[in-house]
Parts: C-alpha cells; structure tokens; sequence
C-alpha cells in the first residue's frame, strides 16, 4: 500500500559532545516503518544534530542507530547516506547546476544510471513537486519554496528508506511554507518513513504519528501529538508550548 | 626642442622597433606564451592539489601544503629561478644531454605560481558555504567526490578574476628566464627587446617589448573585468523572472 520502500529507524542512547559541549545526552527515537516522527523543542536543544548523527554525518560518540532493525553503526557511511533523504533549512541545492542535473547528479553518479535514463528519472521526480517545467532553470531563479521542492525532489530520487527534514520551513517566506508543508504531508500520507524537525506546531500536531518534545540534549516527552499537545506533563514542554503556540 | 627630439629618439625611435618586430613574432613571442601558459597550467594543477592539501582535515596535510606555500611565495621570483636554472641545470644536461633551460624555467615559475594559484584556489574552496558539503555528504556521495563535484567546481568559479591576474604575473615574470641563457631561437620578448637595446645603444626595442606585453596583457585585464562583472550579476540571458516571486513583487533577483 505505500509508495515507497520505507524502513523503520531507531536511535538508541545516541550520545554526543564537541569538547566539553554534551550536546545530545542519551537520545531514544524509534520511527515506525511509514510513519511520521516530528522533533520539537526550543533552539539549541540539539535537534538538528541529532538528524546528522543518525545519518552519520556526525558520528556519535556512543550508543546504536538501527535501520529496518539492523545496526548500520559499521556500515559504510556513505552507503547508509544514500537510504537516507535530508532536506536542509537553506535547500543548499547546487547553484552551478540546473535544477533536473541538481536532482539527477546522484543517480548518474552513485547509483550509475545512463544520462537519459538518469534525467527522465530526475523529470519523474520534478514532475511530482510540481516543478517539471522549471527543469533547466538554475536554482538562484526559483523562489524558496520552489527551491525547497527540487532539494526534496532531489532527495526523493535516490528512493530512500526514510526522510529527515531539518526545519525546512523555516527559511521561507510565509507564503511559501504551504506548498512545502503540503508536500511534505503528502509523502507522509504516501508511507515515507519521515523524521521531521520542525517549529511547525500545526504540522507537527496534524500530520506526524509521534511527537518528541527535546530540551538540552535530552528527550524530555515523546507520544502521540494529542498527548503532547493537550495534555503535556512535564513543566518544561507546558512552558515550550505555552510559548510558541 | 632638441631635450623632446631626444626623448622621442630614445623611446620611440620607430626604425629600432621595426628592426626587431620580427624576431618578437617569430620568437619572442611563443616563447613568452609557451613559458606561460606551461607553467600557467601545471601550477594550476599542482595548486589545486596545494589547496585541496590545505583544505583538508589532516593537520599534516594542511602543514605541509603551508609550509610549500609560505617558502615559495615568499622567495623573489629571480632566486627560485637562478637557484632550480644554475642548480639542476647541470644535473639535467648530464642526465638528458639538452642544455635546453626552457623545461627547468617552466619547473622554476610552476613552482612559483602553484604557491600562489594554490592559496587563490583555497580561498574560493574555502568561501563555498558549508551547506554544499554537508547536502552533497547526505546524498551519500564521499569527501573526495563531494569536493570535486560540488565544492571546487563553485569555488574555482569564485576566483576565476585572481587566477587570471597570477596569469599575468606569469606572463611577466617569465621574463627573468633571461638569466639562465638563451640561443637567439629561444629568446622570449624582453630578451629579444633588451638585446637589441644593447646593441643600438637605443631603449625603443624595449618599449617595443613593452608594447607587445601589453598586448597580452590588456586583454587578460579586461577578461578579468568581465568575468567578475558577470559572475556579481550571473548569466543574463539565461535569467528567467521566478514567477512566485514576480506575483508577489520581491526577490527576484538572488
């Protein structure tokens, strides 16, 4: 029933400091094969590192990350990157390539497609964020959020297991965080395995399954959002929600 | 009237420069163009390895890449150029038998420009926004290919402007191949100016010689100039006007 080839992903006592800086202090997340997990909290709560210390982009100074219940803690970082999407704050998209050769520079590359094949792949993949006709645009010519749909787009190409989103809203203008968040419920709704990072409350409580509510490097709450946003429990995420909604 | 009359014959006696534009054609010239455009190119390779060396995360690496960088771009052009010219001359003719001083001049001003074109290329690798890294990283693609995909195409771009300007410099200073000896078919521009100048007792041929620099050099400047104009304001006629951003009157423009 779902669109894509998901996996369920599991962060366990996931630990990390940079010097004297303990910035993820025993960390649990499990994500459900094709469910959302949101992560909330104020900044600075070690949100955004947590999504590169499960894909490895850090690596964390202790504890395990399972995907599809196996450890990729010895996997070829790399690798693992590639069953993992990330979609970034800034898009960071390729400014010196079009936007069809910023999404298929990693079939061509990684997964070794023939260049047609690679960029109708990559036309498929535009075609479903609504952005096929700006194909040969270069990036700087796309609003934000059309830039924030081809860098999804992009990640979506290499058909991965799960998706990260870090805050990636919250460098649009507001008129533009729809269309993105739409999409994003989209793929939720598709079956995606998503981790989403996110100062988004309505998002957050409306479309993802569970919701992590994290503060200096620890999870304070976790549950359902019904649970976490009506009848949160601890003080610290009574007075986080007491700020932002 | 006679001060002026001897001024004009001094630098633009127009005979003198006559008498040697052939020889600056013929040879001075290519010869200029082969010292620079060789050493142009092969410091541009041994600079970006210099750069990638000094980008990266091994302490021992960006040590080493300093420390070349540091000796060869703080000795003058002339003494790398007598030292490696007089020093491993000697040593090439005895193992080649070629008393040719052209590839030790070219190995002297590629040693030379690689410090200067490396730390050009470092600082354009180095002004890539680290999100690039970090997106391309994701995508799961290594260190090492990230770089030379992502990451050094646009930081080679930024600093196009510096790089020809060190190509100039290169143009002039192969001048100073001068001091290593050369046949008459070997001279390069200055040479073939300053000798004559020698022999008529007349500076002219060396304004000649001057001349001909310029017109490698003006054009280069002006190259420079439009690269950096269009780099600031992109690609025009591939400029399309964002159609969100156009509706709601902002931002369309980067």
């Amino acid at each position: 029933m779902s669109e894509f080839a998901s996996g369920s992903l599991t962060g366990k006592n996931l630990h990390l400091s940079f010097g004297t800086n303990h910035v993820l202090r025993g960390i649990d997340l499990h994500v459900e094969k094709g469910t959302t997990a949101s992560v909330i909290g104020p900044s600075g709560s070690g949100k955004s590192t947590l999504l590169r210390v499960m894909n490895r982009l850090i690596e964390p100074d202790q504890g395990d990350i399972l995907l599809d219940g196996r450890s990729v803690l010895k996997d070829n970082p790399d690798e693992l990157r590639q069953r993992i999407g990330m979609v970034f704050q800034q898009f960071n998209l390729f400014p010196h390539k079009t936007v069809v050769d910023n999404v298929s520079l990693a079939l061509r590359k990684l997964r070794k497609l023939p260049a047609e094949q690679a960029r109708a792949e990559a036309l498929e993949q535009l075609d479903l964020v609504g952005l096929k006709h700006k194909a040969d645009a270069r990036p700087a010519n796309l609003s934000g959020g059309q830039q924030q749909r081809v860098a999804i787009a992009r990640a979506l190409a290499m058909k991965p297991e799960v998706m990260f989103f870090d805050e990636a809203t919250s460098a649009l203008d507001p008129e533009l965080v729809k269309g993105v968040l739409a999409l994003m419920a989209d793929l939720a709704k598709g079956g995606m395995t998503m981790v989403v990072v996110t100062h988004e409350m309505g998002f957050s409580r409306n479309v993802s399954d569970t919701v992590t509510f994290m503060d200096a490097g620890v999870v304070v709450e976790s549950g359902p959002p019904e649970q976490i946003f009506t009848s949160p429990r601890t003080e610290r995420l009574q007075g986080f929600l007491a700020d932002v909604l | 009237m006679d001060a002026l009359d001897q001024l004009v014959k001094t630098f633009f006696d127009w005979e003198a420069m006559a008498a040697v534009l052939p020889n600056m054609i013929m040879f001075g010239l290519p010869n200029t163009l082969i010292l620079a455009v060789s050493s142009g190119v092969l410091g541009c390779i041994l600079g970006m390895v210099l750069a990638v060396m000094g980008t990266s995360r091994l302490t021992p690496l960006r040590w080493l890449s300093r420390i070349y960088t540091d000796i060869f771009r703080g000795v003058p052009a002339i003494v790398i150029i007598l030292l490696i010219g007089l020093g491993l001359g000697p040593i090439v003719r005895v193992a080649t038998g070629s008393t040719n001083p052209f590839p030790l001049a070219i190995f002297a001003l590629t040693l030379m420009a690689a410090a200067y074109i490396g730390e050009i290329f470092r600082s354009g690798i180095q002004s890539v926004e680290k999100g690039q890294l970090e997106a391309s990283r994701a995508l799961g693609f290594s260190y090492g290919s990230s770089m030379r995909l992502v990451v050094i195409p646009q930081g080679v771009r930024r600093v196009l402007p510096a790089l020809v300007n060190q190509f100039i410099a290169l143009i002039k200073d192969s001048s100073l191949i001068y001091l290593l000896g050369l046949i008459a078919s070997q001279r390069e521009i200055f040479r073939i100016g300053n000798d004559a100048a020698a022999n008529t007792g007349n500076l002219s041929p060396l304004v000649a010689a001057a001349f001909m620099y310029l017109i490698l050099t003006v054009p280069l400047t002006h190259l420079v100039n439009y690269i950096d104009k269009r780099l600031r304001t992109g690609r025009p006629e591939k400029r399309q006007p964002d159609d969100a951003a156009a509706l709601i009157g902002k931002g369309a423009q980067p």
